[in-house]
């Protein structure tokens, strides 16, 4: 007799669909109560193609053999001092931007499509949400693996869930997830599932893997490698779940073009942290930022956004502002966080002679016109022992929460000034897209808990700078600061003056 | 619009932050230094409704903004100023309130002939 085996789709036919039942106890609206709110209309749920047809078990098995290969990676590097051979001791401040600012969102990404998981009535996308959701959870659990060895040696990084939840330029991420996770499972979707994971996902992992490969940072190059799978899954994913809404009703449209518009958007802004590590953090640099924006956002997104357009989806509303921003928004960050250097987890610096005339070539049309000046004008008060701190602080974005320190889009000596009134209060915005987002949902922006109005209202363990660094675990004199005169300086120059240090 | 929400009262139960009674008797001001984008952004200050308009440019706008090569040269008599959009001229006697600086007012200034480093505006 012979075992008939069955063939891959028909397996995973009979391991992910069919489980279902038309629930008798409680009527289906009860029992799904988030997948109908958001007025997206499902004709047919059993429309969803999953093209990866991943089973639990498959799954399982995949993920521990990739993740034994990544461990015997983070092993060897552990064990050969890769921290003593990477470019230079500043490189270790974008692993801390990472696992601070990137790290938790993966966790609220695991959150965000285990909710999905639960709360879709169509079991294709609930069996994909929970893969995903499963992928988010290692991803955060193999990077603390992977950067917990840095911790061993530099500062700033041990505090970092602590942090998350508190700290003020933390915010801004944690409110991009935040406001994700609060939405319906269809706007998560969206904005998770194809704004973040496919049209700018690019523009986050490549630049730091790349950026690792680049500067000797061997055991973040692998987990990226490692991750590599997961997230070209996301991406099917994300194209699949819009493909689907917007063939299931044309209702549809206009609910997930204003998505679409509000997560780029939204997307954007966060995406700024990356722009400014890769154009200032990275000792040795990959690309600019500006040319990272045109191949994965210009070109690639606008290749997708043609394809899409025969659902009559067009391009997000503000992209063209976007990518004008592309030759500025590195260069107000890093001087944020510059001015702030007092209250960031991680150390920061002014460019070098070399570094400058890097940024000026490769922003020909900005650079020297509006930034060099201002880096050269710091350099001279530095030199002179009036090094520049802003010692009061910053007016925040209602709704990305970011200092508000982006100019007019016709004006880069401008600052852009936008406001709304709702129910007798202002609102202030630092671009007309934050203002759209916010004019769309007050009642959910008017909730924002900006970081700076928290301390003043005396919720951020009190009214001086050091007892809010306290209140968020900031090691003052260690993690703060410049990274010249930093215990990470010094030890990096120990390491290069040949003393070595061992890992113990 | 009525927002999309999964409850139909939750415009009811929303809780306003950034409500001025949460700030203990203050307002909150932003104030912005135009062409001196050396400071990244305006500045945000908790300040008492009833201080002069005098005690607010010494102690907040001189207090913060002297970190600035430009600020030794600045004429004070010469500052143009905005509140809310609206060009006036401060009367130093007044209070915040008097010149209609309310919870969440954005003060802006100018210095004319000066514009930052080089006049980059930096």
């Amino acid at each position: 007799m012979t075992v008939k085996k069955l063939g891959l789709k028909q397996r995973y036919a009979h391991m992910t669909r069919g489980l279902d039942w038309e629930t008798t106890y409680q009527p289906m609206d009860k029992v799904f109560p988030y997948d109908s709110f958001e007025g997206i209309k499902i004709k047919d749920w059993s429309a969803w193609e999953d093209p990866f047809r991943l089973t639990m078990d498959a799954y399982w098995k995949f993920q521990a053999e990739k993740e034994r290969k990544l461990y015997a990676v983070l092993d060897a590097f552990a064990q050969s001092n890769g921290q003593t051979k990477i470019s230079d001791g500043r490189y270790a401040n974008v692993v801390k931007l990472f696992l601070t600012g990137i790290s938790p969102e993966e966790y609220q990404a695991h959150r965000g499509f285990a909710f999905v998981g639960r709360h879709m009535r169509g079991v294709g996308p609930r069996v994909a949400a929970q893969m995903q959701s499963l992928d988010e959870l290692r991803h955060i659990q193999t990077q603390i693996h992977t950067i917990s060895h840095y911790n061993k040696f530099f500062d700033g990084i041990s505090e970092f869930p602590h942090m998350h939840d508190r700290v003020w330029y933390l915010s801004v991420p944690k409110s991009f997830f935040d406001d994700a996770r609060t939405a319906g499972p269809f706007e998560y979707m969206i904005a998770i599932g194809f704004a973040f994971e496919y049209v700018l996902t690019n523009l986050l992992f490549v630049p730091f893997m790349s950026g690792a490969a680049y500067n000797g940072d061997m055991s973040t190059v692998t987990f990226g490698f490692s991750a590599q799978s997961d997230e070209s899954r996301h991406m099917t994913l994300g194209i699949e779940v819009i493909k689907f809404l917007l063939e299931q009703h044309p209702d549809n449209l206009p609910i997930v073009q204003k998505w679409v518009d509000k997560w780029f958007w939204r997307g954007h802004k966060v995406l700024g942290i990356v722009a400014m590590m890769m154009d200032y953090m990275l000792p040795k640099k990959v690309m600019s930022w500006r040319e990272a924006w045109d191949i994965y956002f210009t070109e690639a997104g606008g290749s997708l956004f043609q394809d899409l357009a025969r659902y009559g989806l067009r391009p997000p509303k503000y992209a063209e502002q976007a990518t004008f921003e592309a030759d500025h928004v590195s260069h107000q960050n890093w001087a944020v966080f510059y001015q702030y250097t007092h209250a960031a987890a991680f150390h920061t610096w002014a460019p070098d002679r070399e570094h400058l005339d890097w940024l000026s070539e490769k922003y020909p049309t900005t650079f020297d016109k509006y930034y060099r000046p201002r880096w050269e004008m710091w350099a001279e008060m530095a030199k002179s022992g009036k090094r520049f701190y802003n010692m009061a602080l910053p007016q925040l974005c209602q709704t990305c929460q970011i200092p508000m320190a982006y100019t007019e889009p016709s004006d880069p000596t401008t600052t852009c000034f936008r406001h709304s009134k709702f129910r007798g209060e202002t609102y202030h915005f630092c671009s007309d897209g934050c203002k759209d987002i916010f004019d769309d949902e007050p009642e959910k922006f008017a909730q924002a808990w900006l970081p700076v109005h928290q301390i003043f209202q005396g919720n951020c363990g009190g009214a001086t700078v050091p007892d809010v660094l306290k209140y968020y675990r900031m090691n003052v004199g260690a993690d703060n600061m410049d990274y010249v005169g930093s215990p990470d300086e010094a030890l990096w120059n120990s390491w290069q003056a040949g003393a070595i240090k061992a890992a113990e | 619009m009525a927002i999309q929400a999964l409850s139909p009262d939750y415009a009811q139960h929303i809780e306003f932050r950034d409500a001025e009674k949460n700030f203990h008797g203050n307002r909150v001001v932003y104030v912005h230094w135009e062409e001196h984008l050396s400071f990244c952004s305006a500045l945000a200050f908790p300040l008492p409704p009833d201080m002069p308009f005098a005690a607010f440019l010494e102690a907040i706008v001189k207090g913060h903004y002297n970190a600035h090569p430009d600020f030794e040269k600045i004429d004070w008599e010469k500052a143009e100023w905005m509140i809310d959009g609206v060009k006036v001229v401060p009367d130093m006697a007044k209070s915040l309130a008097d010149h209609g600086v309310g919870h969440k007012s954005l003060i802006r200034f100018w210095t004319p002939g000066l514009s930052g480093y080089k006049g980059t505006a930096s």
